[in-house]
């Protein structure tokens, strides 16, 4: 055998798969069901774990300075805000920020229902996010008893940015006290939280009157450009007391994604409804491709008494299965597409199809189809083209 | 050198189905040489072993005890690798056209031609539509089995047979799905291309309509050959 125009043959495996549209409709609707399923598990769980550090990714920080108590910010830990001001003594920071952090009871100004909301005190002069438009608002909360308000918060928490954006004077309470919306900010909510507000630290402790004074849940810390902020970590850890944990900003992002994966069924469930749609994926393939070689075992006993070498019947099975996977992939993919576009209206999740989970998903419907086309060959022992007479 | 070798060379072969108590003999002391370009007609009556034949000279089939010596070739105690090459070399018609329903009659018949090694796909598509004018089909390239007659599809058959440029046809009843009229047209076609190729043909039959077809008769009964007319031109 030699050149490539030698080597071409009739495509047998399309021709077998394509003469028989609906049997090839059926196939492909398979695999695309079960590509959309796994699409949709796998998206739904990536979206949760990145969605439960919507806000830790906005921090204006380097470090991050939690207490050893904190296991997620659902559940966050007072430490002594002075730890910051000791941290200070380090050379490679430049600044901090001390932040209250605490889930309370918003009123929903429309319909008067209350709902948990995540409220983050601080001194209005200091960073907190890096968007330097929420920066320029915070200006506002210099006066008492005012919020910023997440316009991204899910619709429960009521038309407070389209009463504000028309100019009304949106009032109502927090966990029982009086508070008005003096402007609007961007963040997005996150698994832990339906949305966000914040407030400066006066106001703060003035919802919570319980706080103790002096006790902040969350210490910013920034570096010097060029600092390594490992090294700087270490360093604190000697130098702190053991009563806060030091993290990085991408360890403070990870630990929170860490709390999600681990201490619930979320990761488990999503990954086996994954493995479902592969499942039931596999099982659909099997069977078209079965039947595919069993209605055509005269054929292929007729293509052997011919003289072809059973690798070659072997590869137009496999060429089969091929096809099938990468022409199912193409629908699968679309409607993944059109499937976390509706969950990002519907959940306000961040879900998009990332290149890693494409190509995740492509990978096993192709395991899916080449797998199922090696089960169906064994049918192909059954061609014996002595019985053929 | 091959002139002076027999196409087909089969001695003292018997053959055996089943095992045990159920062992039955089916073939007994077979005796049976093809010229070159000979055509031969085996005939008999059902379940006398013909088709069991025709499968152990087709390489079909590994055989159990005697010689079969095919194209040159020793069939006892070969491999399933060596009959599966051997095979390309010898066409096959059957009684049923077992062609493959999702082809054309062209690629069909191209089926054939890409046994060929060292001929490019649009020679071998050539090829195919060569042999498709001979057989009368040069207006239905394009259609599908489904779409042919009992007596086009079996000229299908044997322009794919005739494709891969076979030194031995064996064909098993080519005409039994046919009526007459077309059986006869299919069986001198058959036997003018073979001729032309110089290409020895195998042929069993129950048709007695194209006996006269055949250079020599061989009749089979009880697993047994016997010729119905002298041979000729076999060995000297």
């Amino acid at each position: 055998m030699s050149g490539f125009w030698q080597g071409r043959r009739i495509p047998l495996a399309w021709l077998l798969l394509t003469r028989q549209p609906a049997r090839l409709a059926v196939a492909l609707a398979g695999i695309a069901f079960a590509g959309i399923l796994m699409f949709m598990q796998l998206g739904f769980r990536d979206g949760l774990f990145d969605a439960s550090v919507t806000i830790h990714k906005l921090f204006n920080t380097d470090l991050v300075l939690l207490s050893p108590r904190t296991m997620s910010s659902i559940a966050m830990a007072g430490f002594p805000r002075r730890r910051l001001i000791q941290a200070m003594a380090d050379p490679d920071v430049v600044g901090t920020t001390p932040v209250n952090w605490n889930l309370l009871l918003w009123r929903n100004p429309e319909t008067r229902k209350t709902r948990s909301i995540l409220a983050l005190g601080f001194e209005p002069s200091d960073p907190l996010f890096t968007d330097p438009v929420i920066a320029t608002r915070a200006a506002a909360l210099s006066q008492q008893g005012r919020v910023l308000f997440d316009e991204r918060s899910r619709p429960e928490f009521g038309p407070v940015a389209s009463w504000f954006r028309q100019g009304r004077v949106v009032d109502t309470e927090v966990a029982g006290k009086r508070v008005r919306v003096a402007g609007l900010i961007s963040l997005g909510p996150s698994f832990g939280a339906d949305g966000n507000m914040i407030t400066s630290r006066e106001t703060f402790l003035r919802i919570n009157p319980n706080t103790t004074r002096g006790s902040i849940e969350l210490g910013l810390i920034r570096l010097r450009p060029g600092a390594d902020a490992a090294k700087v970590a270490e360093r604190l850890r000697g130098s702190l007391p053991n009563d806060v944990a030091i993290y990085t900003k991408q360890g403070f992002v990870e630990f929170e994604k860490n709390y999600w994966r681990s201490s619930t069924a979320i990761g488990f469930i999503f990954t086996l409804g994954a493995g479902m749609g592969f499942v039931v994926g596999c099982v659909i393939v099997y069977q078209i491709l079965y039947s595919d070689v069993s209605d055509h075992l005269p054929e292929y006993a007729t293509l052997m008494a011919m003289g072809y070498p059973l690798i070659r019947l072997l590869g137009v099975v496999a060429r089969e299965g091929l096809l099938l996977s990468v022409l199912g992939y193409i629908p699968a993919w679309l409607a993944g597409q059109g499937l976390y576009a509706l969950i990002r209206s519907g959940t306000k999740l961040p879900v998009a199809m990332e290149l890693n989970r494409s190509v995740l998903v492509f990978v096993l419907i192709l395991a899916m189809g080449l797998g199922s086309a090696t089960l169906a060959m064994r049918k192909l022992a059954d061609a014996d083209p002595a019985e053929i007479f | 050198m091959v002139h002076l070798q027999p196409t087909v060379l089969v001695e003292d072969l018997d053959h055996w189905y089943g095992s045990g108590a159920n062992r039955r003999r089916v073939l007994q002391g077979v005796e049976l040489a093809i010229a070159p370009g000979e055509v031969v007609l085996l005939t008999g009556p059902s379940g006398c072993g013909k088709t069991t034949l025709l499968t152990l000279i087709g390489a079909l089939r590994q055989v159990q005890q005697g010689s079969v010596r095919v194209l040159g070739q020793e069939l006892f105690h070969s491999s399933r690798a060596e009959r599966q090459q051997l095979r390309r070399g010898i066409g096959m018609i059957f009684q049923g056209h077992n062609l493959l329903r999702c082809l054309s009659a062209e690629q069909n018949v191209q089926m054939g031609a890409d046994l060929l090694d060292g001929t490019s796909y649009r020679a071998r598509r050539a090829m195919a539509r060569d042999w498709l004018r001979a057989v009368g089909l040069e207006d239905h390239l394009h259609k599908l089995p489904g779409d042919l007659s009992g007596g086009q599809k079996q000229r299908v058959a044997i322009a794919r047979a005739l494709a891969a440029r076979p030194r031995l046809l064996l064909a098993d009843e080519p005409t039994a799905a046919l009526d007459s009229r077309t059986g006869r047209e299919v069986v001198d076609l058959l036997k003018g291309l073979a001729r032309d190729q110089g290409c020895a043909v195998l042929m069993v039959t129950h048709d007695p309509r194209i006996l006269d077809v055949a250079d020599r008769l061989v009749r089979m009964e009880d697993g047994r050959l016997w010729a119905d007319n002298p041979p000729r031109g076999v060995a000297g």
